[in-house]
């Protein structure tokens, strides 16, 4: 099953037994999805934490 | 297999010394000659230490080449030009380093070079040699000319933005970061150590000569204009380019994303890095040390249609030695990562 990212439109290969609500990265740009549906094959990104780099 | 028989002109300098080190370890290659005026009887290593016990090649002097398979030619600008009869003779298949036949039009090169080109008639001879643009040119040519340094980082990160005609074709700016061995090996007063070191030096603000290699491989439609500004930085090797561009469109990032996979995908020295977390999001010259990669990245302006396309490389390997080997490999019919595969360090 094929999702795709969606932050740079990469096309991302779902594992067999892949569930709702699992993390997985994109393997193009990095990004941490959650697994929002299985059918449709739906990805958010995952929330994440924002970094101060102090500059 | 039979090795292709090579030699280097000019191989003293740094990057003739990182061609050397690279075709030493080329299963399909035999150096056979490299020269050197100022060194000539003398051990390579004396001059590049870091082949010690890898080599005992001794330095030749350019009268004593003889012919062979393939030259590298790695000499001053202005120089290949004026001797590329006798190097003709010498191999049927040159790959000049210099910027001597990077333009095609004669006009361009005095423009940029300040001087008459002595070759003019050959100016077309050369592919253009950053093997991204050119694979398919590469693969029977005879004569293949090195872009510069600079301008393969500008080319590779712009390069597919501008074939799919998606920029203000007169806005771009680029800022390129470079590091010091792309000044060569030869001391001036600017490269003492206490002037060189810690350096934010704006050395090249307008008119670098590569601006004119920029304009000509990314000029799809009608000739461009581009926008070209240098600054030495306190690193040895590496550039960072970071090119602003405006889009005609006001395109997504998936968008952009899409058009980097169509052209790049598939090419085993370009990465897209672009991430949203961790240290490294954006490419970084560090990380490429020795490497023949040229990372690209991009963040589109979301208050504007400024698109900022940041690129980097190892001057010396993607913008040297390394490129001229890709183009060899692909010109002879080799694996074209045939001895570039090391893929840098890190920490570094």
């Amino acid at each position: 099953m094929k999702a795709e990212c969606p932050v740079c439109g990469g096309e991302i290969e779902l594992a067999e037994g892949t569930v709702e609500g699992e993390l997985l990265e994109c393997p193009d740009c990095g990004t941490e999805l959650e697994v929002a549906s299985l059918n449709p094959p739906k990805l958010n990104e995952a929330p994440q934490e924002e970094e101060d780099w102090g500059e | 297999m039979e090795k292709l028989k090579v030699s280097i002109v000019g191989a003293s300098g740094y990057t003739g010394g990182e061609l050397l080190r690279l075709l030493l370890f080329h299963p399909n290659v035999e150096v056979k000659q490299v020269t050197s005026e100022s060194f000539t009887g003398k051990f390579v290593y004396k001059v590049h230490p870091n082949l010690r016990k890898v080599t005992q090649l001794k330095f030749s002097s350019v009268n004593e080449l003889e012919e062979c398979d393939v030259l590298f030619l790695c000499l001053p600008h202005n120089s290949s030009q004026n001797k590329i009869d006798g190097f003709m003779k010498l191999a049927p298949k040159i790959i000049d380093l210099s910027a001597d036949f990077r333009l095609k039009d004669s006009q361009e090169y005095k423009k940029w070079y300040g001087h008459d080109h002595s070759r003019p008639d050959l100016l077309g001879k050369f592919v253009y040699g950053i093997p991204e643009i050119h694979r398919e040119e590469m693969k029977n040519a005879n004569y293949i000319s090195s872009a510069g340094c600079n301008a393969t980082a500008s080319i590779l990160g712009l390069y597919p933005l501008y074939k799919e005609g998606l920029v203000e074709e007169d806005r771009t700016v680029i800022e390129v970061k470079v590091g010091s061995s792309e000044g060569g090996n030869k001391v001036n007063e600017g490269s003492h150590h206490p002037e060189r070191s810690n350096v934010v030096r704006s050395y090249m603000p307008t008119r670098h000569r590569h601006t004119a290699e920029i304009i000509q491989e990314l000029s799809f439609r009608e000739k461009i204009n581009i926008h070209f500004s240098a600054t030495a930085i306190d690193l040895v090797r590496g550039l960072l380019a970071t090119c602003h561009l405006f889009l005609k469109e006001n395109l997504e990032e998936k968008d952009i994303w899409k058009i980097y996979r169509k052209y790049y995908s598939d090419e085993p020295f370009i990465r897209i890095v672009k991430e949203s977390e961790g240290i490294f999001r954006y490419p970084e010259p560090k990380l490429l040390a020795g490497t023949n990669y040229c990372d690209i990245g991009f963040k589109k302006d979301e208050l504007s249609n400024r698109l900022v396309v940041i690129s980097a490389i190892d001057n010396l390997m993607k913008g040297a030695a390394g490129q001229a080997l890709q183009a060899f490999n692909i010109m002879n019919g080799f694996d074209e990562k045939t001895g570039l595969e090391f893929p840098g360090l890190h920490p570094i």
